[in-house]
């Protein structure tokens, strides 16, 4: 039963980080309506940022902000200068941008940081916390840092006049312009606003997974399966998909196959939501009048 | 007086089909104006070309400054309010939501909190309705809102598309009513269009009729009214 409880709660922990990175999935999605392959490399390339930080000297917590607005300016730029010529191109064109993108960040890492594995920090102290034997200190507090992040999100969509313009210029961008909304703007803000929110998740995730450019690999596609499972239009469910994919990896991976093979269970979700319920458990069920 | 709104030659395509061939009319501050026309004509080609939604040639001219050219954007932020074909509504976003949009680009906060009492007081039911889905709400409350939303920018020009398509007549008479109030007490300059010929007359000071794209005709709108060729054609008597 220990172990079992155990499972779950480390479950949830890097469920938390797939919650995040779902988000960034999903924001972009309903933005374009197209999946940013390279979410994951994004998010790889600008923990390297944070080690870069860390190892010249600057405390952790300064060099997780700095890595947080880096990974935002950095966003808005690859919208404005990679996404934006290719806007109205056919799907297949800025589908083929994107995995370009996966691939340059991910040789540059490597060129620029070989691709050797390296440790990075965790800012939570060694020893468990609250004398907790269930869960590490590292995973109590990233799953903390993760529900800040997504609370403030939800907050920013819901509360604020601009999350409010950018859920409306996603939803009918032509509307949007009509009470004057720059729609355009919007999206690379979208697009800083997901990477950020990728950034956060891939430094609380390094210290778990260790850094090196293929990290980002596998949580991409647990990442994708919780977006699918909650429903890839829908953000609330993209973050319920995510600890419920951190969950049954975790506790599938420790009880029922073992833990060679617990990727495949991301892509038994991705498969069998296709298959059974291809809009995800939350999503909505588009009809379109021929 | 120099009109508000001036438009002359003004052309405008889809790809390479050419909807309007060089459209001529202007409206006069404080005015209602209406354009009037079969299905197809141009109507809401010539709304959608005064605010760049459609590929244009010819010049606009909005208070006096050029403003063709200009970004969809930058023309709403002059104060050019369109409710357009199929009304916009932001479906997912609740009724309160679509309004406070509406006024996206005003910064005077305290006078936008004032103008949705404003709106509520015209539209009750909007009132009602306010924490609602918007996509859930009857065709005729999404035209309201459509109005209202337009209404929020508190805008110089007010551009409609169509404001009674497919609703009961009481509707359409109500919304009619508003519009009429709004121009008189706010001095908000209309420019309708619409395919109720007798409705728009009865509303509009001056109309233009256009066929294929062209203005055939222009006058106030006592005297399209008594046109032989309007009455046989648009209001069917």
């Amino acid at each position: 039963m220990d172990a079992f409880i155990h499972q779950v709660l480390a479950g949830l922990a890097t469920g938390g980080i797939y919650a995040s990175v779902a988000l960034a999935l999903v924001m972009i999605y309903q933005a374009t309506h197209l999946v940013n392959f390279a979410q994951g490399e994004l998010a790889m390339f600008c923990t390297y940022l944070a080690w870069s930080l860390i190892n010249a000297g600057c405390p952790y917590w300064p060099a997780f902000v700095l890595t947080v607005v880096f990974a935002f300016v950095l966003g808005v730029v690859i919208e404005r200068v990679v996404i934006r010529p290719v806007e109205n191109s056919p799907v297949l064109a800025v589908v083929v941008v994107f995995i370009a993108l996966l691939v340059i960040l991910n040789s540059i890492t490597g060129w620029i940081y070989s691709y050797t594995i390296k440790t990075f920090p965790s800012p939570f102290p060694a020893e468990p916390l609250f004398g907790n034997k269930y869960m590490s200190s590292h995973e109590i507090g990233a799953t903390g840092v993760t529900l800040i992040v997504l609370l403030l999100v939800y907050a920013f969509f819901r509360f604020t006049p601009l999350g409010l313009a950018m859920r409306a210029a996603a939803q009918n961008p032509v509307s949007a312009r009509l009470v004057g909304i720059r729609v355009g703007w919007m999206l690379a803000l979208g697009w800083g606003l997901a990477a950020a929110i990728g950034a956060v998740a891939g430094m609380m995730v390094a210290p778990i997974v260790f850094l090196d450019p293929n990290m980002m690999g596998g949580i991409l596609l647990y990442a994708f399966a919780a977006a699918l499972v909650g429903g890839v239009d829908n953000p609330g469910g993209a973050v319920l998909g995510g600890f419920l994919v951190g969950v049954l990896e975790n506790v599938l991976g420790a009880f029922v196959i073992g833990n060679e093979l617990k990727l495949a269970v991301a892509l038994v979700l991705i498969i069998g939501v296709l298959v059974v319920k291809p809009t995800g458990f939350f999503g909505k069920v588009h009809v379109t009048r021929v | 007086m120099a009109a508000l709104l001036d438009v002359s030659g003004l052309q405008a395509a889809y790809g390479s089909t050419r909807v309007l061939h060089g459209i001529d009319f202007a409206l006069e501050e404080g005015s209602i104006t209406a354009l009037l026309g079969a299905n197809g004509a141009g109507k809401t080609t010539t709304l959608r070309a005064l605010c760049a939604m459609v590929q244009t040639a010819g010049e606009i001219r909005f208070d006096g400054a050029r403003i063709d050219g200009r970004a969809t954007e930058d023309i709403v932020r002059l104060g050019i309010a369109h409710v357009p074909d199929g009304r916009g509504t932001f479906v997912n976003l609740s009724t309160e939501e679509n309004l406070r949009l509406g006024a996206y680009v005003r910064r005077d906060k305290r006078a936008v909190e004032q103008d949705f009492e404003r709106i509520y007081s015209y539209f009750p039911r909007l009132k009602e309705r306010r924490a609602q889905q918007a996509g859930t709400l009857s065709g005729g409350e999404q035209q309201m809102l459509a109005v209202s939303r337009a209404l929020m920018l508190r805008p110089r020009l007010l551009l409609l598309d169509e404001p009674s398509f497919g609703l009961a007549p009481l509707i359409v008479r109500e919304i009619f009513e508003i519009m009429r109030a709004i121009n008189r007490s706010e001095r908000v300059s209309i420019l309708l269009v619409e395919q109720n010929a007798a409705m728009a007359l009865d509303l509009a000071d001056r109309a233009y009729v256009i066929e294929t794209g062209r203005v055939v005709l222009a006058g106030t709108a006592d005297s399209i009214r008594q046109d032989e060729a309007v009455r046989r054609s648009y209001l069917g008597y």
